[in-house]
């Protein structure tokens, strides 16, 4: 029915336009013309929905999307790989709103595929160098004092295939590795404590998963005494499957790779670990030939999702300019916007709230003449560091690092307003 | 596996510790919902805490069951061997139909084997990887450590049935790999005592620095951007942009939009537009791009529209195999997606009898995609 809604709606535009271009604006000589005259269908012929009896309560016993909002879904890069279990769907940045994630959006990166896990039978073990080795069930845990807190997670190799040149269309496949969450779970340090683990000799810490590729990082013994947190929720609800349900490890800052799902087992030891993630993959190729390891940090780095590549824009005049700016190494301080290639530049409204370690809505005020533009944004982070261009990054990185690629991306407006992704000199 | 501390250094380092520091573990220092945590550690006072006897201990069996990581200093590697030749068994019978005989493939995974020469065994930096030209990184290009490859087969391989392999059959097959990539004789047995010697002939062992600078939050930035507000030198000159053949790559980016607010997705199945999108929609031009909505379509409704339900029964053979049948005979096959995506698009003969299937150029990838996977689920 609703696409017979559609298609007759679209048929009734179409004829409308036809004919409105054919005979000149303003001329009055159908009686289809004439009622339009009179003002817009969508007002004089009331709809079924205001003429009818709507859908009982609990129709759907857990909600959905409209079904108009299809379009929006997360979505695999054709080409990036070749095993739908060791691979990457991306959030639709270019649709979405404020900082939050819808959870069925938020974006996955499987190594070995996804389970549903019963959490009756999931546990979490703690050992090496504390004082007991302690087992958890999720009773355990969701018993213990918990926090609630809002954190983006993205990608390391989030923007990666666009260090050499563009490689892709949209916002969705260049930056959607990304996603923020409210977390809720316990702090790691409470489960240190409970241990008591040694956390002088005891400077690193192994996360491994339970599922088939038991995913192993080393995380670093100050973020887990600061800010680290074994979650089981994500927006108000459990995590999804497809996100580590039931437990998942959550490393404020850091790339979503230490973010381990499926969480089993947290080791403490005296010394990194160089697993497979840690040796063959999220290391960091130099022009030299050697690799950077250990890199973990998600530098400042923001993009404009409206309008952004692939959209085209409805019409001259006003736009409400908006993007999204995150950094790991804290609070969004200041997002500047330039709309002719990074010459002249404006400073941005931050969108509340602006918390550490968490997306930040930006907006800003454009009035688009119908030329050729530019558009960039710029973040810049409570550290002080500025988000950099993709020359300055490759003058010390190269083209090939894969990895941490947070540079300042250009969205070329062309003046049929048809959006381009472009990388300017 | 972690190293033990020596037992009376470790007892009174760890009552220290547990006695002395506990109370600034507990404290967040997260910039957010301070309170919230405040009130959990705090209100009670900070000694008391009395969630600590939550959990219980791990009995010695279960640590042992679920410590399996093997770090670079060998610590946690179990004792075993395994030689070039068991290797190879192994690997034909369970490694090969993915990495390929020679661990050179590039079907499935990335080659394991290739990119790596005697010498960089002798330097411990492999040359190619400062070659931009050089068309791929092999695993054996980027190990450094060979813990990394006994840790990472042990956990993780074979790809459908993790750490089902023996532990000689991890030497083995560790040692076969390190065999293909000239770094061991082909007589050689690897073991638990001779590892740290093997490690000594790893092509890229010295090929890793460790960064500090994005590890730490005390460390500085390595790329710092510019503060410039206006007149700024740059030029502004577009130096990459997609080709308009690869315009439709990712699918048509109008069905990837909301058709509703301030911009739309742009129809990539036609060229670039020629005029605003305002006058487009108005001759019909770019009506699509209006009005797109992605419409479901059940994999069945997809493959009775394409037809396929002429030569295919869901269930039994007519002209050619029923799709249940199919799904039988590929189950467990990781390559069955692959092989029945290039099935139903190119078309094939010999599988199921004589008569071919023809290819079927009008679908789509996506469209290819949904029936393959479909299929293989038993085409529910």
């Amino acid at each position: 029915m609703d696409q017979t809604f559609h298609a007759t709606a679209r048929k009734a535009r179409r004829s409308f336009m036809g004919k409105a271009l054919a005979m000149g604006a303003g001329v009055a000589s159908s009686s289809a013309v004439s009622a339009r005259a009179e003002g817009e269908d969508a007002i004089l012929k009331l709809p079924p929905h205001t003429v009818g009896l709507g859908q009982p309560v609990a129709a759907r016993g857990y909600g959905l999307p409209s079904q108009y909002e299809r379009n929006l879904q997360r979505r695999e890069s054709p080409g990036l790989t070749r095993v739908g279990a060791a691979s990457v769907s991306f959030a639709p940045l270019q649709s979405l709103f404020g900082i939050i994630t819808p959870n069925g959006l938020h974006f996955e990166r499987h190594h070995q595929g996804w389970w549903d896990i019963n959490p009756e039978h999931h546990r979490l073990m703690i050992n090496g160098l504390v004082k007991q080795a302690k087992v958890f069930t999720m009773d355990d845990l969701m018993r213990l004092p918990a926090v609630s807190r809002i954190h983006f997670i993205e990608c390391g190799a989030n923007t990666g295939m666009e260090w050499g040149n563009v490689a892709v269309p949209t916002v969705q496949y260049s930056h959607g590795m990304l996603s923020c969450s409210e977390f809720t779970g316990v702090l790691l340090s409470t489960l240190l404590d409970i241990a008591g683990a040694d956390t002088k000799n005891g400077r690193y810490l192994l996360a491994e998963g339970a599922d088939g590729s038991s995913m192993t990082r080393t995380v670093a013994m100050d973020r887990a005494l600061d800010d680290v947190m074994v979650a089981w929720a994500m927006n108000g609800e459990m995590l999804r499957p497809e996100n580590g349900y039931p437990l998942r490890l959550v490393v404020p800052g850091v790339q979503g790779v230490s973010w381990v799902k499926y969480l089993r087992r947290i080791e403490v030891g005296d010394q990194p670990y160089y697993t497979k993630d840690e040796v063959m993959h999220y290391v960091d190729l130099m022009p030299d030939g050697r690799h950077r390891q250990f890199t973990s940090i998600q530098e400042v780095k923001s993009v404009i999702t409206t309008p952004s590549g692939g959209q085209v824009l409805m019409d001259k005049g006003y736009h409400n300019v908006t993007g999204l700016a995150w950094s790991g190494r804290g609070r969004i301080k200041r997002v500047d916007v330039s709309m002719d290639g990074g010459r002249n530049w404006r400073t941005a409204r931050l969108e509340t709230p602006v918390l550490s370690k968490a997306l930040t809505r930006f907006n800003i005020d454009w009035v688009w003449d119908g030329g050729p533009a530019i558009l960039q944004s710029r973040a810049i982070d409570d550290s002080g560091h500025i988000q950099p261009m993709m020359r300055q990054l490759r003058a010390v990185r190269g083209t090939r690092s894969i990895y941490h690629n947070n540079a300042i991306q250009s969205w070329k407006v062309t003046e049929t307003g048809e959006v381009f992704n472009v990388q300017v000199s | 596996m972690f190293k033990f501390l020596k037992p009376q250094v470790s007892a009174v380092l760890l009552l220290t510790n547990f006695f002395c520091s506990s109370a600034s573990i507990a404290q967040p220092s997260g910039n957010q919902a301070v309170g919230t945590q405040a009130t959990g550690a705090q209100a009670v006072g900070a000694l008391a805490k009395p969630w600590l006897n939550l959990g219980r201990a791990a009995t010695p069996a279960e640590v042992k069951a679920w410590d399996i990581d093997v770090r670079s200093d060998f610590v946690g590697l179990p004792k075993g061997s395994g030689s070039v030749a068991k290797g190879e068994e192994v690997w034909e019978a369970k490694c090969a139909s993915c990495h390929g005989t020679f661990g050179e493939s590039n079907e499935v995974f990335t080659p394991i084997v290739g990119g790596t020469s005697k010498k960089d065994i002798e330097t411990g930096l492999v040359a190619n990887l400062a070659r931009p030209d050089f068309p791929q990184r092999t695993t054996m290009m980027k190990l450094s450590t060979v813990s990394t490859l006994w840790d990472y087969i042990n956990r993780a391989m074979p790809w459908n049935a993790p750490k089902s392999l023996k532990v000689d059959e991890v030497y083995a097959v560790t040692a076969y790999i390190l065999h293909l990539a000239e770094v061991l004789p082909s007589d050689f047995s690897l073991n638990d005592q001779n590892i740290a010697e093997v490690q000594k002939r790893i092509p890229n062992r010295s090929g890793k620095v460790k960064f500090i600078g994005l590890w730490d939050l005390k460390a500085k930035p390595d790329v710092q951007g510019e503060l410039c507000m206006s007149n700024c030198k740059v030029s502004a000159e577009v130096a990459s942009i997609l080709p308009e053949f690869a315009r439709n790559a990712h699918g048509n980016i109008a069905e990837q939009n909301r058709f509703v607010g301030a911009s739309r997705g742009v129809d990539t199945t036609k060229p670039p537009l020629k005029e605003p999108l305002k006058v487009a929609i108005a001759s019909g031009i770019a009506d699509s791009a209006k009005l797109a909505v992605a419409a479901p379509k059940t994999p069945l409704a997809l493959a009775k529209e394409q037809n396929c339900l002429a030569c295919h029964g869901v269930d039994q053979k007519m002209v050619g195999p029923g799709f249940r049948e199919v799904a039988v005979r590929y189950k467990g096959n990781i390559k069955a997606e692959a092989t029945l995506i290039t099935k139903i698009s190119q078309g094939g003969s010999g599988n199921w009898g004589q008569i071919p299937m023809p290819a079927q150029p009008q679908l789509g990838s996506e469209d290819v995609k949904t029936l393959a996977r479909w299929i293989l689920e038993g085409a529910k």
